[in-house]
């Protein structure tokens, strides 16, 4: 996959080496460093910082494979998530998430082919009024349909074709 | 930033921001939690300050973005003190009337105004929005007027009074004695009585004792949590070091769910500035007693709201829970003395030293007392907080409170507590509601997430949502719950798909018991909850999927079919144009057909359709 971010065994020393702040000495610091500067765990990360660390990489891939936020597929430029939390799904997050999924050409948790896209869904945001709610890139929209949806999908990829 | 190293410097610098805090100052605050934000709250703000430098009115009129105010329903929602006058979905192309019309002349902007949807009348002022009357609001009385950026706002409104008065003249057995009177027990769900629970710490033998704020609020529905944290995190703080020194506790840490960003960086920026007044580190307030607080963003897993899976997950393991006992205050964090609370059971704690636990214990009902924050979520005029006192009945929670449900519909019922609760019938409205009623009801209190149905929600595809997220989200380590809750599932599953059979119903029951029983947390004890709780009130439901093939809420895809009405259809080709299945076909100006081979049941075609020509059934 051409769109994967090169991984740089350096940059990894340069965050065991504390140039980050606060958690230097937590495992999860770490991987959250390192999830968000390539949008994955690659294994060559995950080992070198199991042998930094003095943990087990038993533990590092455990830790790794548990929790939501991280993956170690890479995750695409663009993120769509979709609360499904119960106050959405009461108000049709259903519809919505299947409108998104069926124009990305992806199920939740999937990847676009190009690398541009994943669709994940969110259990809630706590931003129960404006249900069903997606969040694109961090940017929230409320009150979504399915057309509502379509029309918001629409808006994203051109704003990226653009860039 | 002013430091205070005593409980009299603390006073002083109260006292001199009161004085220089004029109530008649005209104030306007602008709600900026995250409902409001993304109506589009800070650009309203934005435009306010804009406004009010181009008037030269700075100095005169001071603006404040505020925290979650809960009342979430059409923001942003923007209060003008001191006349209270209220405004809701504000945009920015309203500043410039509301500066001129409202600020400088007294005049209210009638299409701003709150119509209550009850009644259809308008209303004017805060005080008199029936969302507002009705509560009784302890824990969130400060949100609508303070900046929660700013530690000295809290400090102005007695903040960090209550940690004075536990520091200078309490003794930690008396701070856990008030605690233990005023009745107070765990928000989080379980409503453990937070006294006992400070009690056991405090006896436990230990170098290092931890304390730990739970704030994976991780059921979904419920934001109460987030709201507290992002409107006023000093009352959180300040619960947690009143805690620490009455359980001997050197160290905190709040455990934050990371989808909230907003409450991660208010709650930030409130421990640096408390941090730098002096009210957390080396000395506070001059007692000799030393408490710092850790942040802790979680990494999205459901079952790390468990507290042995949280302290798992706070030690870099992966967020398993263990077998209790040892409990955590005695074994807790890297095997030391540990006291957990939720968010909301932190924020009660200065009110409680505050004011006495005689007064907070008046409050509620015999076992329950205090006020909960619920959130009404769903099929609700009102979305938003709503804090009452304890034994307040659903009744008046929804229709007083929540104004009903939109569209004139029905509610069918309300869920509480989650993934880990129960649906309660309408019929059953009237019961006032504490810990324990509901529980009788099949139900939990949870942590207060209230999510209202109507007719449309069919409760079989509803318990199956329900089971389908504990599945998903089950950490895996015991068989009940990692196998039994997949079998539940699949059952479930096949009863929405019409593929159910006789039997399934006692199945699930028999299922459901065991799961209960045998499951190592509270996750999957709770988990076959929403499934029983449905058998027992909506039991006729089940049985029309299983035995009629029939979804009586028109939502199970598989039982349902979209027809066009030939007398109200008018040949619009709306819903032609629509469909992303091409399945629709008609010429203009004549009745359209559905080719029920083609259609994929997506509802796009009922979503368009402006003569309610398309039928569901």
């Amino acid at each position: 996959m051409d769109h994967q971010p090169i991984f740089d065994a350096s940059e990894i020393d340069d965050l065991l080496n504390g140039q980050r702040d606060g958690r230097a000495d937590s495992l999860m610091g770490v991987l959250e460093e390192v999830q968000a500067r390539y949008r994955f765990l690659p294994k060559d990360a995950l080992i070198l910082i199991s042998e930094r660390m003095g943990i087990p990489l038993s533990q590092t891939y455990g830790v790794a494979t548990f929790y939501n936020a991280f993956s170690l597929e890479p995750k695409g430029r663009h993120v769509i998530s979709v609360c499904t939390g119960t106050a959405c799904m009461v108000r049709g997050a259903r519809k919505v998430l299947e409108r998104i999924s069926e124009k990305l050409g992806v199920q939740p948790g999937e990847t676009t082919e190009d690398g541009q896209f994943t669709l994940e869904t969110v259990n809630c945001l706590g931003a129960c009024a404006l249900g069903p709610v997606v969040v694109a890139d961090g940017a929230y929209s409320g009150e979504m349909t399915g057309a509502g949806a379509e029309a918001l999908l629409r808006e994203v990829v051109a704003e990226v074709e653009k860039a | 930033m002013t430091r205070v190293e005593t409980p009299d410097d603390l006073y002083r610098l109260q006292q001199q921001l009161k004085a220089e805090t004029d109530p008649d100052q005209p104030r306007i605050s602008v709600c900026c939690g995250t409902g409001c934000r993304v109506h589009g709250s800070m650009d309203v703000i934005q435009a306010f300050r804009e406004e009010i430098n181009g008037r030269r009115l700075s100095g005169k009129v001071e603006v404040v973005g505020t925290g979650c105010h809960g009342f979430c329903e059409k923001g942003p929602v923007v209060v003008l003190k001191p006349s209270g006058v209220f405004y809701e979905g504000v945009g920015v192309e309203d500043v410039p009337e509301i500066i001129v019309e409202t600020m400088m002349n007294g005049a209210v902007i009638d299409r701003l105004v709150y119509t209550d949807p009850l009644s259809g009348d308008r209303v004017v002022h805060e005080h008199e929005v029936p969302f507002y009357q009705k509560q009784k609001r302890l824990v969130l009385d400060l949100n609508g007027d303070i900046d929660p950026t700013n530690i000295e706002d809290y400090i102005a409104f007695n903040g960090y009074a209550a940690l004075s008065k536990a520091l200078l003249q309490m003794k930690p057995g008396e701070v856990i004695e008030e605690v233990t009177q005023s009745g107070l027990r765990g928000r989080g769900g379980a409503g453990f009585p937070t006294g006992v629970k400070w009690r056991l710490c405090r006896e436990a033998t230990g170098d290092v004792k931890y304390i730990v704020c739970n704030a994976d609020e991780g059921d979904p529905g419920a934001y109460m949590d987030r709201s507290i944290m992002e409107g006023n995190p000093h009352r959180v703080l300040e619960g947690m070091i009143i805690g620490a020194w009455a359980i001997g506790a050197s160290q905190g840490y709040v455990y934050i769910r990371n989808e909230y960003p907003l409450a991660v960086e208010n709650l930030r920026i409130a421990l640096r500035q408390a941090e730098e007044c002096g009210l957390l580190g080396h000395n506070i307030l001059g007692s000799g007693f030393d408490f710092t607080v850790q942040i802790r963003p979680g990494s999205g897993a459901f079952v790390c709201g468990e507290e042995t899976a949280l302290m798992a997950s706070i030690e870099d393991r992966v967020g398993e829970p263990r077998p209790r006992p040892p409990y955590p205050a005695v074994s807790g964090l890297w095997g030391k003395p540990t006291n957990i609370n939720n968010v909301e059971t932190w924020a009660n704690v200065p009110i409680i030293i505050d004011r006495g636990a005689e007064w907070y214990s008046e409050i509620g009902t015999d076992q329950s007392k205090g006020t909960k924050i619920f959130s009404v979520v769903g099929k609700i005029n009102n979305t938003g907080l709503v804090e009452v006192p304890m034994g307040t009945t659903l009744s008046e929670i929804i229709h007083d409170i929540g104004g009903g449900i939109p569209g004139g519909r029905e509610c069918k019922a309300v869920q509480l507590g989650g993934p880990s609760g129960g649906c309660i019938p309408s019929a059953h409205f009237d019961v006032p509601i504490d810990y324990e009623s509901l529980q009788e009801l099949g139900s939990m209190m949870g942590s207060g997430g209230m999510v209202v149905c109507d007719e449309d929600t069919c409760m079989v595809e509803f318990a199956r949502y329900f089971m389908d997220f504990v599945q998903q989200e089950s950490c895996g380590k015991c068989v009940p719950c990692r196998l039994g809750t997949r079998a539940m599932l699949e059952v479930l599953t096949r009863i929405t798909q019409g593929e159910g059979s006789e039997g399934d119903i006692e199945y699930l029951l028999e299922l459901g018991g065991q799961i209960k029983e045998s499951s190592l947390c509270g996750l999957g004890q709770t988990a076959p909850n929403p499934v029983l709780s449905t058998i027992r009130y909506f039991r006729d439901e089940y049985e029309a999927h299983i035995r009629d093939k029939r979804c009586p809420s028109h939502v199970c895809k598989a039982l349902i079919q979209y027809t066009i009405d030939v007398d109200k259809c008018t040949g619009c080709g709306r819903c032609l144009r629509s469909c992303p299945v091409e399945a629709i076909s008609g010429a203009k100006k004549e009745t359209h057909v559905i080719d029920q081979e083609k259609c994929i049941k997506c509802g796009t075609c009922l979503e368009v359709c402006k003569f309610d020509a398309v039928v569901v059934e």
